[in-house]
């Protein structure tokens, strides 16, 4: 059996969006992103097995069936991907209800040593991340 | 007895769906929660003495025979790190019993930690379990879950923050292993560990190759293995004290578990072995530079524990027989201590009202007790004679000895160094919080008495880790010939597919 070329293309599509969206800071499209990174997964792991009719013994002949196993993982990895997707749907709106934006932040302690070398080095700068974060903020609303 | 082996994955979940039935009646939680993780730890422990004879007991799940359905197996390895993830979570559920009854401003006592808690415990023994790539899967998922509702416990604006970081990298890591998972399948055309062992070792060594990265990335994540440690040390010391304790403690290990049974099963003889030892030379010495600049005590152990994530992924690597038993004796032993490390992170916590090394002092003067439960496991994780610790790192030395060759010795070099640097980082919390006069005068309201349920549950742990000095000669035998199961192979697929169900 040869692969679905346009399928394998879709996957390619799904992985590429969803990583560029991962690299976001803003949680909303980080969760975007990882709904089209599972989808690509999930698309992938059913090109792994064989295409054909349903894999029902009567109805189609054994060598035409399709493989039913990709089929079970990947109802499996789906509503494990829904509930963590709805978990972070949580904790972005918490985050919003308690910051006022989604935006993931630096760490604090990570900052501060950051600055403190800075300073040794004597090239203490203001803190140039602020403004992003800030123009950012405006989107989810 | 195979009837055992499902016990340490039904027990606890069964134990969560009660607990959460009960979460109008927190004695009664509690004592479903004890109860639960007391009886898993008894079967974990019968399973280590049933597991003795260098049989691996199986369970095929549903009455589905081997490569069709889905197997538990319980070898020497995994029944050992039941047995210490059992005790370890118990003596947890303990402490943070104590820490809940006694209450306080850094609890937030909600129902749902004791279901969380368990489901927690039983994605990590399934986890163990595991004799199929897909239920390994699972099990990581199972756990995952469970532990991003502990992480985010009370969802305050730092746990919520540093949270994310948390999920996203781990669902990330899961992404990576359930990619790995379809191209394994697309591959061979089976999951079964077993069966895979076979099939792998026919394709070309490039596809090999490929597979082994694609596992090895995934389980990097969630060891914390250098370059893909950074979420660690960023997102675990803001949850609250027990649950840091048992992150810190057993997921990382989980991942690790992982790679020796991939590494040791599917990929006995593969290239990745030398990147496997840069990797743990980087994760050693960068997690210990790390822990030197930090000021605050957890984030400090945080970076403890990347660091010697090192030495386990340098018996790995190894691969050979004592590498594996130095790595497995380790892992056991690393355990303990880090998670009676944290406990005691959080008892300082409580008593001097904070884990910065800026603000601490005089702690020795004020509570000999905390000084004492403090002293113990930090010498323990340097390596100093005559603790554990020292036996596994001689352990892993002597492996690196033996080996030879240049790449070894320069681990067996990083080794020593680490060793002396985690004493300078342990040394110096020691001397900031413990030794030196008070700095500043702490708020009367921050300071509050230690439960004695707290102390009681941190002290056993501490004696747990100072008795493994005393059975490190049988243990080291124990770990030696799981090592070697390990790496025969033959009894594992043997278990799996020799009997008739």
């Amino acid at each position: 059996m040869s692969p679905n070329l346009l399928l394998v293309i879709v996957v390619g599509v799904l992985f590429a969006a969803g990583v560029t969206l991962l690299l976001e800071r803003n949680l909303t499209r980080v969760i975007l992103g990882i709904t089209l990174l599972g989808n690509g997964v999930n698309l992938l792991i059913l090109l792994g097995g064989a295409y054909g009719g349903p894999p029902i013994v009567g109805v189609t002949p054994e060598p035409r069936m399709s493989d039913p196993l990709t089929q079970a993982m990947i109802l499996t990895a789906i509503v494990i991907t829904l509930g963590m997707t709805a978990f972070l749907l949580a904790m972005a709106y918490r985050s919003w209800l308690l910051t006022g934006h989604d935006n993931v932040q630096d760490d604090v302690e990570d900052r501060r040593i950051r600055e403190r070398a800075e300073r040794d080095q004597g090239l203490a700068e203001p803190d140039d991340e602020e403004p992003a974060a800030t123009v950012a903020a405006g989107a989810p609303r | 007895m195979t009837w055992l082996v499902p016990l340490p994955v039904v027990m606890p979940l069964l134990g969560a769906a009660v607990a959460m039935l009960l979460r109008r009646h927190p004695g009664l939680q509690r004592g479903v929660s004890l109860v639960v993780l007391g009886a898993t730890l008894a079967v974990a422990v019968a399973l280590l003495a049933l597991t003795a004879t260098g049989e691996p007991l199986t369970v095929a799940v549903g009455g589905w025979a081997a490569p069709m359905g889905i197997v538990l197996v319980a070898d020497r390895l995994a029944a050992l790190m039941l047995v210490v993830s059992a005790a370890v979570t118990l003596c947890v559920l303990v402490y943070s019993i104590g820490q809940g009854m006694a209450g306080g401003n850094d609890v937030t006592p909600v129902a749902v930690y004791h279901p969380a808690y368990l489901i927690l415990t039983a994605g990590v023994t399934n986890a163990f379990l595991a004799g199929d790539l897909f239920n390994l899967y699972v099990g990581f998922e199972i756990l995952l879950a469970a532990s991003y509702v502990l992480i985010t416990m009370g969802a305050t604006r730092s746990r919520i923050r540093d949270g994310t970081t948390y999920v996203v990298v781990s669902l990330l890591s899961s992404l990576i292993f359930l990619t790995a998972i379809g191209l394994t399948y697309a591959a061979t055309g089976t999951l079964n560990l077993a069966q895979l062992a076979g099939r792998l070792d026919a394709l070309p060594d490039g596809l090999q190759l490929a597979l082994q990265s694609m596992l090895l990335l995934a389980f990097g994540i969630k060891a914390a293995v250098f370059p893909l440690s950074a979420w660690l040390p960023d997102s675990y010391p803001t949850a609250i004290a027990p649950v840091t304790a048992v992150f810190a403690g057993l997921l990382t290990k989980v991942g690790v578990y992982a790679i020796i049974r991939t590494q040791t099963l599917l990929f006995p003889d593969g290239p990745a072995a030398n990147v496997l030892l840069v990797a743990a030379l980087l994760t050693m010495i960068v997690g210990i530079l790390g822990a030197v600049a930090q000021s605050d005590i957890k984030r400090l152990l945080s970076f403890t524990l990347v660091s010697h994530i090192g030495y386990m992924l340098f018996g790995i690597g190894l691969a050979s027989d004592a590498g594996l038993s130095g790595a497995i004796y380790y892992v056991v032993h690393h355990i303990i201590i880090q998670t009676t490390l944290f406990l005691a992170a959080g008892l300082i916590e409580r008593r001097g009202g904070s884990t910065s090394l800026d603000r601490l002092g005089g702690l020795a003067r004020l509570t000999p007790v905390l000084a004492v439960l403090f002293f113990l496991p930090a010498l323990n994780l340097a390596g100093i004679p005559p603790f554990s610790g020292f036996f596994g790192k001689l352990g892993l030395l002597q492996a690196g000895v033996a080996e030879g060759g240049a790449l070894a010795w320069i681990l067996v070099a990083g080794s020593v160094v680490t060793s002396l640097l985690t004493l300078y980082a342990i040394g110096r919390v020691w001397n900031l919080a413990f030794w030196r006069t008070p700095r500043l005068p702490v708020p009367a309201d921050r300071v509050r008495a230690l439960p004695r349920l707290m102390v009681g549950a941190t002290l056993a742990l501490v004696v747990l880790g100072t008795g493994l000095t005393v059975v490190s000669g049988p243990l080291f035998d124990v770990t030696g010939r799981a090592a070697t199961e390990l790496l025969d192979r033959e009894p594992y697929v043997r278990a799996v597919f020799g009997e008739a169900p």
